[in-house]
């Protein structure tokens, strides 16, 4: 993950506290969702970034997952990201998902 | 987990998913949005 997306987060939670508090991700590039989803867990896996180490334990999502879809509203979901589930792998940030999750 | 309520923040990326279309899609489902950034990976 990007370390200016890293401060950011990092910043935000020193100043608020992490509850309540959902990171929601966009990126088409399965090995790239995983790393985030691990980053802002974890800390990051590379130990190069701001949260090098640091355990943030924020919950992650995929704007592509059944769980942020079903809970859109559907006119909304269809104009914002339905042109990119049809042009993006889907199924591949999913799997992704519910790897960085250990779900699999 | 339920989204109404939550405090979003928005990574998306110029190549894929914008984070400006995260966002809506937060607000719809009852977040509040209080981060919103698109990487540019060029």
């Amino acid at each position: 993950m990007d370390p200016d997306n890293q401060a950011l987060i990092k910043r935000i939670v020193d100043e608020r506290g992490a509850d309540g508090i959902v990171v929601m991700l966009g990126a088409a590039d399965a090995e790239a969702v995983e790393v985030a989803a691990e980053t802002v867990r974890d800390g990051d896996p590379a130990w190069v970034g701001p949260l090098a180490g640091v355990q943030l334990g924020l919950p992650v999502l995929h704007v592509f997952e059944d769980e942020v879809k079903q809970q859109a509203d559907d006119g909304v979901y269809e104009e914002q990201i339905g042109f990119f589930e049809m042009t993006l792998d889907v199924d591949g940030v999913n799997e992704a998902m519910r790897r960085a999750r250990g779900e699999t | 987990m339920e989204l109404d309520g939550k405090k979003v923040i928005a990574l998306g990326e110029r190549d894929s998913v914008p984070g400006e279309a995260i966002a809506e899609v937060a607000r719809s489902a009852g977040a509040e949005v209080i981060e919103v950034r698109t990487e540019c990976f060029v």
